[in-house]
């Protein structure tokens, strides 16, 4: 028996998740691979450089937002129906937050696609952050908004099996698998907020024309009120996985149980709170916010380096009951001919070096020397882009057989894949820091310029070019690896009972050692609102004073 | 509850770490003179005209008895105005002051390769304050996507010796 035995219904919905998520991931990662030789003036003849930006907007929003949500909720519903031990409660609510999702992923994809149709009026290449005046389509909002409103019924609809469940079992505690996720998505709804007031208080009005002007720092400041605890929206499942089911995939269990809930909660109260480190370079907003989101910034370091000692140790507890041995020798024991395993460990190697990178980031006055530049890009792709997607992409390989009944096929090219993947990224993400450091501009066609040239402290321009524009190759066949086996797996694995090893061993430290306080939700969410409002209410307020849509700017065709 | 000793020694270290680079950044701010954007003022994005971005340009002011300039840049897609069409000259080893803001979406204003990076925001004034050590040349990128021909937008500062600079072109 495996999951999809048990639990027929919830398998298939989650199925459904991650068909949308790899068509998406499939686009947005063409794209990837156009950009990677575009930029680089190494190949041109795909797309003009007027529509790079079309791409490049298809990549983000399809990457950033609808991969990972789509993957995010598939995950979701295996944990939580799995460790609750029950289907979905009503399953014509769990399909309509599926297909209200869809249905606004098809509208904005339309609406970015749009752009490649000459003279079409429906596009949207205002890129995955959307900062006006710059305007898009209406569809384009629109469709992100049914998206938003699909993910927090989605959410709704955990908490939903996590009540019922809790009438049958009032003394039990809740169980780790759901407790990450339903911790995950309270700190989607507060993060959230801010993305709701943009687009469904400012910039859909805006794009139907009932409104003329618009003030660009106010969306702007309500996105990055979002976007950076969205990126812990997408890492948090991640770490999901590398708590959960990591220390068993390494042949050991998890260190501890407590320790995992506090990570949990502490990025539910810190991670909104922190925004304005996205604005360092923003006129408009006073130096006392910045520095208060830099001060809180580092402070969320701590959960993610507690994440680095435990994942390590839960590794290391595996490696020795593989008969490891020394001080980092047992790492030799560990399963590196698993393709589940592999991912998910390099991703985690990649994701400490882009914590370096962060930690650049975070540092306000440093951060000016890199801001907007390639840099960023080679950040984000190490960890949303590595730390995130190929955790996602290998724990599908485990994943995947439970929920189709099917065993993997094509085991030598899973486990080429993550390999591939690491190479790819390393060149493509070290050429991209490095020419961050020479001021090489983001979001940019043709990064070359007539009047000067720039002046590389490591390396020279060609060589950074080159390492780009191959290491964005070998992520392409890395993804074509990985969607090659995913597709022959379901369409024609061999049937099974039990397809794979899907047991999940208790932690070392199990829940009885876990203080009760810290299933409190209503106290951590309350905490976090309070955070929110601490940090947020007194910028906003002096933002809209002046009147919410002034100084006034007149909308631009994207 | 149950915390490992070594799990507690690296929380403390994580502690002693974040706190080191807390203090990196005070440390730029307080003896190394690294600031970063504040919040100057407000502009209406629709009335530059009447305003001294009107007239972009290096103004030459005299602040508590020493020579400085002003740099007044609109950024407009896809053309830094001045910076585009012709480069920003400015003397060296002086207090330069750039203003700079948009009439239309927002822009970047990146000196390649230095930490003069701005975000030129519609109805927002940005104001850095350099002194340019050397004469040389510098490029300007706009790192922010503007719309389809922002990989054209570009300029120049020109950094000329103090006894070369030609007051001609200011402007008033
Ligand atoms: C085949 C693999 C990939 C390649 C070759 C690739 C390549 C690139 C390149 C060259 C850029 C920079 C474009 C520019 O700033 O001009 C970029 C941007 C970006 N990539 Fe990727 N990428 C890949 C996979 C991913 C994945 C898996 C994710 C996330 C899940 C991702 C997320 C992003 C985001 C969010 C941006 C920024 C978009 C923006 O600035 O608006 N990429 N990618
Ligand atoms: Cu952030
Ligand atoms: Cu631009």
């Amino acid at each position: 028996m495996t999951f999809i035995h048990k639990y027929p219904k919830a398998a298939k919905v989650a199925k459904a998740n991650f068909v949308v998520a790899f068509i998406a991931l499939a686009i947005g990662g063409f794209f990837g691979f156009v950009q990677a030789l575009h930029r680089t003036d190494v190949f041109r003849g795909f797309f003009n450089s007027g529509e790079y930006y079309t791409l490049l907007t298809g990549h983000g929003v399809l990457l950033a937002l609808i991969f990972t949500t789509f993957f995010i909720a598939g995950l979701f519903v295996w944990g939580v129906t799995r460790s609750l031990d029950r289907e979905p409660e009503n399953m014509s609510y769990t399909w309509s937050w599926f297909w209200l999702m869809t249905i606004g992923t098809v509208m904005a994809t339309v609406a970015i696609l749009g752009g490649l149709v000459p003279d079409s009026s429906i596009r949207a290449a205002v890129l995955y952050t959307f900062y006006p005046p710059l305007q898009a389509h209406p569809l384009f909002y629109i469709g992100l908004a049914l998206v938003l409103v699909g993910s927090w019924m989605a959410g709704a609809d955990w908490f939903w099996s996590y009540r019922k469940w809790r009438k049958g079992s009032p003394d039990e505690r809740v169980p780790i698998l759901t407790f990450m996720a339903l911790f995950t998505m309270l700190m989607w709804y507060v993060c959230t907020i801010g993305l709701a007031l943009e687009v469904v208080g400012l910039l859909i009005p805006w794009s139907l024309g009932w409104v003329t002007e618009i003030e660009p720092l106010l969306p702007r400041t309500l996105f990055w009120f979002f976007g950076h605890a969205v990126v812990y929206f997408w890492l948090l499942p991640a770490y999901y996985v590398w708590y959960a089911i990591l220390p068993k995939l390494s042949g050991g269990r998890l260190f501890s149980d407590s320790m995992t809930r506090i990570v949990f909660i502490i990025f539910l109260l810190l991670s909104t709170p922190v925004g304005y480190h996205h604005q360092y370079a923003d006129a408009g907003i006073s130096v006392g916010f910045k520095f208060y989101a830099m001060a809180t910034t580092m402070l969320l370091l701590l959960p993610s380096l507690i994440t680095l000692f435990t994942v390590v140790a839960s590794m290391e507890h595996g490696a020795r009951q593989r008969g490891g041995k020394g001080y980092l020798k047992w790492i030799g024991k560990l399963p590196w001919d698993k393709p589940a395993f592999v991912g998910c460990a390099l991703a985690g190697i990649m994701f400490a070096a882009g914590g370096f990178s962060g930690m650049i980031n975070a540092g306000m006055n440093i951060n000016i020397l890199i801001h907007n530049t390639i840099w960023v890009p080679g950040h984000f792709h190490l960890t949303v882009g590595t730390a995130v997607a190929l955790t996602f992409m290998a724990i599908t390989y485990w994943l995947l057989p439970q929920l189709t009944g099917r065993k993997l096929k094509f085991k030598t090219l899973a486990l080429i894949q993550p390999y591939a993947w690491f190479l790819g990224m390393t060149l493509m993400s070290n050429a991209m820091h490095r020419a961050g450091l020479a001021g090489v501009p983001r979001r940019t066609a043709e990064p070359q310029y007539s009047g000067f040239e720039f002046e590389p402290i490591f390396g020279t321009m060609a060589e950074m070019d080159w390492q780009i524009a191959i290491g964005g190759t070998i992520l392409t066949i890395s993804l074509i690896l990985f969607l090659w086996v995913v597709i022959a797996s379901w369409m024609a694995g061999q049937k099974s009972d039990k397809p794979v090893d899907d047991h999940i061993p208790e932690p070392l430290s199990g829940v009885e050692h876990t203080p009760a306080i810290l299933d409190n939700m209503k106290l951590w969410f309350t905490l976090a609102l309070i955070l929110v409002i601490l940090a947020y209410a007194f910028p906003l307020l002096e933002m809209v004073a002046d009147g919410i849509f002034e100084p006034g700017a007149l909308p631009r065709p994207s | 509850m149950h915390i490992h000793k070594f799990e507690q020694f690296w929380i403390k270290l994580s502690f002693v770490l974040i706190a080191f680079f807390i203090a990196t950044v005070v440390y730029g701010f307080v003896a190394m003179d690294l600031k970063v954007i504040g919040d100057h003022a407000t502009i209406d994005p629709q009335n530059l005209q009447e305003t001294k971005f009107g007239n972009p340009g290096v103004r030459e002011v005299t602040k508590n008895g020493q020579t400085e300039y002003e740099v007044y840049v609109q950024t407009i897609q896809f053309a830094y105005s001045p910076g585009t069409a012709e480069p920003i000259v400015v003397p060296a080893n002086t207090r330069v002051t750039f203003y700079i803001t948009s009439p239309d979406v927002l822009h970047g204003f990146d000196v390649a390769g230095t930490n003069l990076n701005t975000m030129a925001i519609p109805g927002q004034v940005a104001k850095m304050t350099t002194i340019f050590p050397e004469s040389r040349e510098y490029g300007i990128v706009c790192n922010e996507y503007c719309g389809p021909a922002h990989h054209i937008m570009e300029g120049i500062i020109k950094v000329v010796p103090k006894s070369e600079f030609d007051k001609s072109n200011l402007v008033e």
